[in-house]
């Protein structure tokens, strides 16, 4: 039976998920949500993360927000981003300041070209992970592609490309669900 | 180069918002092309630092925003760049959610969330590749982003252990 978080425990709840997670915090709020205070299940968590994926803006963010709201409303909602963003913010920007004074250190430069170039190894890793749930089509490779080249190739700006392929990979979507469901197999 | 005001930056973050499909990770190619590309307000060397910043920080990857907006014009930057990017996707999340649940298995949600799914990761594999450009563009970096994408996709260990095996390497190399 899930538990029902006030909004002090939704503030702390997140705050926690917020100060534990170092290159992207969804694991985390996983753990928080699920396996150690038990405000949802395994299968509730799968169904806000892929609203989190599918919806614009933070995954994580949304997440809290849907959170919040489910639980205590938008109070709740306030609570729960507050919680996530505070503690990671002042600890960013104090970082941040530390790093205006040693601007100049070649060391610290160094130590930073490593970290960005392992983190882009991180992000390609988390696409890599996608990709492998997603659905196999011919037309959503092709989408991908589109979409990867658009950004990356020709620096197109990207509400012109969302503009572009969304709609029509929707479309593909949509038919690719109907004739699922024509040979009769749930998608 | 005029530094823009934070009225610019807050708005600029807002419609980002509202256009970040997969998170703040799907969408730095597009904070590149404007805030280094077209106006040319921080480097791209900067970019990529404060990226690895951010980075170093506990928290979502969304922090890189506000350390943009801290580059540009300060704490209030920094806060208005933050609430930008989070404020309007959140106001869709919170209206969305309800509507979310109602539409489980139904297969308009099934078409919406197979239809982004491949503009995510195309988005999210931009990303990837954007950073690792920016972050020096020497062999010796794009070997460090292979192998930590290789290592992070077959461990499922915490993520600082390859960020902080790329700072040390990063201060190796530069003998």
């Amino acid at each position: 039976m899930p538990c029902i978080p006030n909004r002090r425990q939704l503030f702390a709840g997140f705050f926690k998920t917020g100060i534990s997670g170092f290159g992207g915090v969804l694991p985390h709020a996983r753990r928080m949500l699920v396996d150690d205070r038990r405000w949802l299940t395994d299968r509730q968590f799968t169904e806000l993360l892929s609203l989190g994926q599918t919806l614009p803006g933070p995954n994580i963010v949304n997440i809290s927000i849907v959170i919040g709201a489910r639980f205590q409303g938008w109070q709740g909602s306030v609570c729960a981003i507050s919680g996530l963003m505070l503690a990671p913010l002042v600890i960013v920007l104090v970082l941040a300041n530390i790093y205006d004074h040693f601007a100049q250190s070649p060391i610290l430069n160094h130590a930073l070209i490593g970290v960005a170039a392992a983190a882009a190894g991180l992000i390609l890793a988390t696409s890599a992970k996608l990709a492998v749930k997603m659905d196999r089509s011919v037309w959503s490779a092709v989408i991908m592609l589109m979409a990867f080249l658009a950004v990356i190739w020709l620096h197109l700006p990207l509400f012109g490309v969302l503009f572009a392929l969304a709609p029509i990979s929707i479309v593909l979507g949509w038919l690719s669900v109907r004739r699922e469901r024509q040979r009769g197999e749930t998608p | 180069m005029t530094p823009p005001s934070i009225l610019e930056l807050f708005l600029r973050f807002c419609l980002l918002s509202l256009m970040a499909v997969g998170g703040a990770n799907a969408v730095l190619p597009e904070m590149h092309r404007q805030i280094v590309e077209a106006h040319g307000w921080i480097s791209s060397a900067e970019f990529a630092s404060l990226y690895a910043i951010a980075q170093a920080a506990p928290g979502p990857n969304v922090l890189i925003v506000s350390l943009i907006g801290w580059k540009l014009a300060g704490l209030v930057g920094a806060i208005a760049c933050t609430i930008g990017m989070c404020a309007p996707s959140s106001l869709l999340a919170y209206g969305a959610g309800k509507l979310w649940y109602r539409f489980s298995g139904s297969p308009r949600r099934i078409a919406i969330e197979r239809g982004l799914a491949p503009i995510t990761i195309g988005l999210v594999l931009g990303s990837g590749c954007l950073l690792a450009q920016t972050a020096g563009g020497h062999w010796q970096t794009y070997a460090l982003t292979a192998g930590s994408a290789v290592a992070s996709y077959r461990s499922g260990k915490n993520p600082l252990w390859w960020l902080a095996a790329g700072a040390l390497l990063g201060v190796l190399a530069m003998r």
